[in-house]
């Protein structure tokens, strides 16, 4: 792997890995599977786009995307706790709704930034080569979101969060309206994953509806990869993992295309067969260790 | 004082399945009240508690306290003026949080959580304070996670937290009979002193007679959704598990003869 293929793997380390903050938020924290992810990832990207080119700072789009992510989020959650429909289909539902949404908002299937400001604009200048400084940036960025999640989740308001996915009945009986917390919780970790796409789409230079195919098992992967790699005792380690885990993950990726067996190689196409593989290992590995211990 | 007029509760109203689970079931609480509840299964003795503590909505029916109406208040609303601990052990606590954890949750019962530190420091030496009482070593391993903790230890803490903050009521469903003998009788020991010391308006159900008859100050029998003998002081003192026996056999004898007539 040449240095440059590394910095590119942890470049996209630190910018999916606030989307899987979100994912860890949703799948670990609150135990609510959400799949509203796959659509509002691209509805960030769509959002910072068309603030974009509409002429607007870089930064308030960001603000916008995750405003964006944190109604579709609210949406999702609204539908469960208040209408009593299934959290995965609930977020299924808002998913597929999203995707016609984002076409909406773009006027067309994507929209290229090409030539506007960026977050990363600034960054030209400082004197040190782009592609160092990005994975820099975005780290700094990535450690700014992570440190803010960990102080949230030990906050008063964070730990009846922690306690609705761990025991509602308790929780409940303990004063706290678990419907809140859900629709709260799950409102903030799409706008984590929304800021995570209009960063990526600020990065990249274009919002697509389909850049979304795959966020739930990538965050996923990413999670489950972050625990079997740094553990998950505590809530600074956990959150810490999820981070690490996502640079690990695109690290994996980044080798497994670089891969060639003979005239065989993997596209950008088999990449969410890949994920399901890592899933499926890292989630069965417990159970296969024992297995073979015996 | 705590107030139910005329609870009616149905499950499954309308269907083949239905329950009429609760039936006009009236009852005033007064303040400092310690009533055992005993009846047989399904005589609606836990659904009782639900209703009280808004689990379950009620068909029809009216609950105050304090005058205040509170028949439509949502569970988590009501539980600022109730404490519970319930049957299964599990229940009570979060497995996946520390002593203290607990304990700070249990702290702000009723009121607002904002964004200030979640187990404060400062309250520490409070949690200690009514661990210690359990004498069971709880007050040094606040760090330790409650899911680590044997079902006697968790109901233990559980028993504390729902008594952290004063309630105005304590709903107690049958706490000790997942409860192997010796730690059920701990955890009793431990009710009674909690109640007694803090004069706290208590429902305890139980299917233990002898309990029913040593703890409290009233004694609530229940049958098929209602209440059939309710006695207190004196005249509850002076009461043995024959006499309870007897009360509850002739309430079924009258039923049988009820439905032979009937029919
Ligand atoms: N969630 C429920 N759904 C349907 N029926 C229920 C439910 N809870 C209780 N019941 C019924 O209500 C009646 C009273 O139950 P319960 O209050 O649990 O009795 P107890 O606690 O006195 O043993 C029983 O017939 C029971 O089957
Ligand atoms: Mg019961």
């Amino acid at each position: 792997m040449t240095l440059y293929a590394f910095l590119g793997a942890l470049e996209q380390g630190f910018l999916y890995g606030i989307m899987a903050l979100g994912v860890y938020l949703t799948f670990r924290i609150l135990d609510f599977p959400d799949l509203t992810v796959d659509g509002s990832l691209p509805l960030g990207a769509s959002v910072s786009a068309v603030t974009i080119t509409a002429g607007h700072s870089p930064y308030l789009a960001l603000a916008l995307a995750a405003a964006a992510g944190f109604t579709a989020g609210a949406v999702t959650a609204l539908l469960n706790t208040k209408l009593k429909i299934l959290h995965l289909l609930a977020s299924i539902l808002t998913m597929i709704s999203l995707y016609s949404i984002n076409i909406r908002i773009m006027g067309g299937p994507n929209v290229a930034l090409l030539g506007t400001p960026s977050v990363l604009t600034d960054l030209e200048g400082l004197g040190l080569p782009l592609f160092e400084l990005t994975p820099m940036f975005f780290f700094l960025i990535a450690a700014a979101i992570t440190a803010g999640l960990i102080w949230f989740l030990h906050t008063e308001y964070g730990q009846a969060m922690l306690a609705t996915g761990d025991n509602r009945q308790m929780i409940t009986a303990l004063g706290v309206n678990t419907d809140n917390v859900i629709i709260f919780g799950v409102g903030l970790s799409n706008s984590l994953v929304a800021f995570s796409g209009a960063l990526i789409a600020q990065n990249q230079g274009a919002a697509d509806v389909n850049m979304g195919v795959g966020t739930i098992i990538a965050g996923l992967a990413s999670v489950i990869l972050g625990e079997t790699i740094c553990g998950k005792a505590t809530i600074v380690r956990a959150c810490i993992a999820v981070i690490v885990g996502s640079v690990a993950y695109r690290t994996a990726i980044a080798l497994a295309l670089g891969l060639k067996l003979g005239g065989f190689s993997f596209t950008p196409s088999d990449l969410n067969l890949i994920t399901a593989f890592l899933v499926i290992i890292a989630l069965t590995s417990p159970m296969l260790k024992r297995r073979f211990a015996r | 004082m705590i107030s139910a007029q005329a609870l009616n509760k149905y499950f499954h109203r309308g269907s083949v399945n239905e329950v009429h689970s609760i039936r006009d079931l009236s009852i005033e609480i007064e303040q400092g009240d310690f009533i055992t509840i005993i009846g047989s299964n399904g005589a609606g003795k836990s659904t009782f508690l639900s209703c009280l503590s808004g689990t379950h909505p009620l068909d029809s029916g009216c609950i105050t306290v304090d005058g205040t109406d509170v028949t439509r208040w949502p569970e988590h609303r009501r539980a600022g003026f109730i404490g519970r601990v319930f049957q299964d052990p599990l229940m009570g606590t979060c497995a996946g949080g520390s002593i203290a954890q607990n304990m700070a949750l249990a702290l702000k019962r009723g009121q607002r959580r904002g964004l200030s530190r979640g187990v404060k420091p400062a309250d520490r030496e409070l949690f200690r304070e009514r661990l210690r009482v359990l004498g069971l070593g709880l007050e040094d391993r606040l760090q330790d996670r409650a899911g680590l903790l044997s079902g006697g230890q968790r109901q233990a803490l559980t028993m504390v937290m729902a008594t952290l903050v004063r309630p105005k009521l304590l709903l107690l469903d049958e706490h000790t009979a997942a409860l192997d003998p010796k730690t059920a009788a701990q955890i009793l020991e431990l009710t009674e002193n909690i109640v007694t010391a803090g004069g706290l308006t208590t429902l305890m159900v139980t299917h233990n007679m002898h309990q029913a008859l040593a703890l409290g100050n009233r004694l609530v029998m229940m049958h098929r959704g209602r209440i059939i003998f309710d006695v207190r002081g004196k005249e509850k003192a002076g009461l043995g598990v024959e006499d309870l026996l007897e009360k509850f056999h002739s309430q079924e004898d009258a039923e049988i003869s009820d439905r032979m007539l009937l029919g």
